[in-house]
């Protein structure tokens, strides 16, 4: 009975306490940095796409929303169609967890719904970001030993110059 | 008798469900209130027109009759549900003038009995929809409401005794000096406790008991025939507030402010202790309901019909 009556009194008194709701158009909840919301593709401090279509972001994708085809210009590789379909995706983050060159990155956003579910399936223009992401420091290309227009072979950061087989100097 | 009977004969019944439908909303808000959130704030002022959209739903909803059920008793069920409660406020004082039948010298009586009948809604409704969830619900409110009517009537035995009259006009204008909350508080608890019950408010809500039995009696209702149940709980809410009001609060007695606001604060008061006791208390199992009702309510009741005698006799002799 005692208890009844307390129970009664507790419950009345939460009427003066702070409500936990988030109005949420209204007021923006806080969202952290590695919050795992909509996919953006990024690119290196260069300005250029950070992808080379590697397709390990498709093959880790566990429900298999993402579909590239590589192209190849001057050494350089990159997607020549990049999709997501994100009406499949579920934000898991393994696609970022497999990208070798920090291409792919989940951003602090869910503000994706669409009236039509074909709009949910981004192509690469929807999907490229100009700036660089979580890493702004970060290209691949300067640090891959592969030669691209304006690197030679051995001029990559970390990258001695090849050994000249044909000479006897040591 | 008010001025105009057939107008408030038209009006009172419209008044009462837009009360019962606003009621809806009150009850989320506050509940949301007392839950750390805020419940529907979205539909016009402070989420006030979501009464009015959830009632839009349900009339868009199509009205399913299972080919299973009985047909005429399945309509039927929820009309009686709504016209018992609906009736019951026939007699209610609301202000020295008003009540639709006037000063009716078995008011009392009328509303018990007007309670008693409402039973058969739930009841049937259970029989009807031929589904065991709903058949189930129906016995445990006949099981329910039955024995809670038992008493509901003897509580307010007390209040009779003292006023010295069945008439509700009458026993309002024996509380001029004293409410009745104070000598009959026993009553009053005992009638509360009973009053949640007949309507099946939580945590006497085990005829519709959601987890257990999916909605209890309406499981088969949709549309407009649920929405009567609903609208008919949230009216028998208002209509045994609107008792409690009459019968141990004072009335529309009350300084200052007009007769018709005393009332209105009162009853307003007793509802959101409804509500209070729907946001705080979980279900109780059966065994304990009929435990508490037929071991500690009943002859609580017969005691404060005792003590209540005693002490008139005592008065009248000395």
């Amino acid at each position: 009975m005692l208890d009844t009556l307390r129970t009664l009194m507790l419950t009345f008194l939460h009427a003066f306490q702070r409500r936990v709701t988030v109005q949420y158009p209204e007021e923006q909840p806080y969202l952290p940095p590695r919050y795992r919301g909509r996919i953006i593709l990024s690119r290196d401090p260069d300005g250029e796409e950070r992808c080379v279509s590697c397709n390990l972001c498709a093959v880790a994708c566990p429900v298999d929303c993402i579909s590239l085809q590589k192209a190849e210009q001057d050494g350089r590789w990159y997607p020549e169609y990049f999709r997501i379909n994100f009406s499949r995706c579920i934000f898991c983050g393994f696609c970022e967890e497999a990208c070798p060159t920090y291409a792919i990155q989940l951003t602090p956003d869910f503000e994706m719904s669409e009236y039509a579910r074909p709009n949910l399936v981004y192509e690469k223009d929807d999907l490229l970001i100009s700036g660089t992401g979580k890493y702004p420091d970060y290209s691949f290309w300067r640090v891959a030993g592969v030669p691209i227009p304006g690197k030679e072979r051995g001029e990559s950061a970390h990258e001695r110059p090849p050994v000249d087989l044909h000479s006897l100097l040591p | 008798m008010t001025p105009l009977p057939l107008l408030s004969i038209l009006l009172t019944p419209l008044i009462i469900l837009a009360l019962a439908t606003l009621l809806t909303w009150v009850e989320r808000r506050l509940l949301g209130l007392w839950q750390d959130r805020y419940g529907p704030n979205r539909v016009g002022p402070g989420g006030l027109f979501q009464a009015v959209a959830d009632g839009i739903k349900l009339l868009f909803k199509q009205d399913w009759i299972p080919p299973f059920a009985d047909r005429g008793v399945f309509v039927l069920a929820p009309v009686i549900g709504m016209m018992t409660v609906l009736m019951s406020f026939a007699v209610i004082p609301v202000t020295a003038l008003s009540g639709i039948a006037g000063n009716l010298n078995v008011g009392l009586l009328f509303v018990l009995a007007m309670m008693g009948l409402g039973v058969y809604a739930v009841v049937l409704a259970g029989w009807a929809s031929n589904s065991k969830y709903a058949l189930l619900g129906g016995m445990r409110a006949a099981a329910q409401m039955i024995s809670y009517e038992v008493f509901m009537g003897i509580s307010l035995l007390g209040v009779v005794m003292t006023a010295g009259s069945f008439s509700l006009y009458d026993i309002v204008t024996a509380q001029t000096r004293m409410w009745f909350v104070i000598p009959q508080c026993v009553g009053l608890i005992v009638f509360l406790l009973a009053g949640i019950a007949e309507t099946h408010r939580l945590p006497f809500d085990l005829p519709e008991g959601e987890n257990e039995l999916g909605a209890g009696f309406h499981t088969e209702y949709s549309g407009m025939k649920f929405g009567m149940f609903f609208i008919a709980e949230y009216a028998g809410i208002v209509l045994i507030s609107a008792l409690v009001t009459t019968l141990w609060l004072g009335g529309w007695q009350g300084p200052v402010l007009p007769g018709i606001v005393w009332f209105a604060l009162k009853t307003g008061a007793v509802v959101v202790l409804f509500i209070l006791l729907r946001a705080a208390l979980p279900r109780l199992r059966y065994d304990q309901l009929m435990a508490l009702g037929w071991k500690v309510l009943l002859p609580l009741s017969l005691l404060n019909v005792t003590a209540t005698g005693t002490v008139l006799m005592l008065r009248s002799a000395g």
